[in-house]
């Protein structure tokens, strides 16, 4: 907890504003907004544990926001940030191990991240309404 | 800890010298990843799980819920994500929050956040399991 404080107001060190975006950093920078999104989406998950426990009129009130349209977009977004975040960190997990931090490779696994989570997310919605459609 | 006049001339390195590592530094960084880890079978076990209860009614969906393997995966998966995001938050925290009395506020509410959501989730699983 030291606290030091600085003598004078000197000139702070550049932060993202003078670099040029590139792909390795947005997916870096993706990555912590899609963790910040997936934590605020537990709240969803909870939600939706704790209708299924408390019976049927609980239960329709989830169901009446998940097949609403903002419910629908929000769980898609949901989605796919879970996928996202997931795909990051095996990524993060791969460079754990020192392994794939080359300039190719990290271009790479940054393109196979995004390209990955995107498909897999429509992919897993494909299923989903499939399900759901052979469900009624 | 550090006021314009110093109560005592010893460095901070000093002080702290010969009282020994805590050897608890590295702890957060490797929760994150074994929880990481852990969260990659549980999701898949989730998505899953989702899945085979679109669109069902409640009755079935509490039904499956309550089966011991799913409310076992489940109960895995909210524990470790929860773990798991509240480090997350905490590094993000740490990140852009300077003022040490509204970062060690902030840091409090996350802990207690993640521990309610946990808590909210694990008591609908227990409720599913166990039936009331």
């Amino acid at each position: 907890m030291a606290e030091t404080k600085a003598p004078a107001a000197r000139p702070l060190s550049p932060h993202l504003q003078i670099y040029k975006p590139m792909l390795t950093m947005m997916m870096s920078i993706v990555h912590r907004i899609t963790g910040v999104a997936l934590y605020f989406g537990t709240i969803i998950v909870a939600w939706w544990l704790l209708a299924a426990a408390s019976g049927v009129n609980g239960y329709g009130r989830f169901e009446w926001f998940s097949g609403s349209i903002i419910g629908r977009l929000i769980l898609f977004g949901y989605t796919w940030a879970l996928i996202h975040h997931a795909l990051g960190g095996i990524r993060h997990l791969i460079w754990d191990t020192g392994r794939g931090l080359g300039p190719n490779e990290r271009e790479w696994l940054a393109a196979a991240n995004l390209i990955g989570s995107i498909a897999i997310t429509v992919v897993l919605w494909i299923i989903g309404l499939l399900a759901l459609g052979s469900s009624r | 800890m550090s006021d314009a006049v110093p109560k005592h001339i010893r460095t901070p390195l000093a002080r702290v010298r010969g009282h020994g590592a805590a050897r608890s530094g590295t702890k957060d960084f490797w929760v994150q990843r074994l929880t990481a880890v852990a969260n990659i079978p549980l999701i898949i076990a989730g998505v899953v799980i989702i899945i085979m209860l679109l669109g069902r009614n409640q009755a079935y969906v509490a039904q499956v819920l309550g089966l011991p393997l799913v409310g076992i995966i489940m109960l895995l998966f909210v524990v470790s994500i929860t773990v798991h995001m509240r480090i997350g938050m905490q590094v993000v925290i740490e990140d852009y929050v300077h003022d040490e009395l509204v970062k060690l506020v902030m840091i409090m509410a996350n802990t207690f956040f993640c521990v309610a959501v946990a808590m909210a989730s694990i008591y609908g699983l227990l409720k599913l399991s166990f039936g009331l």
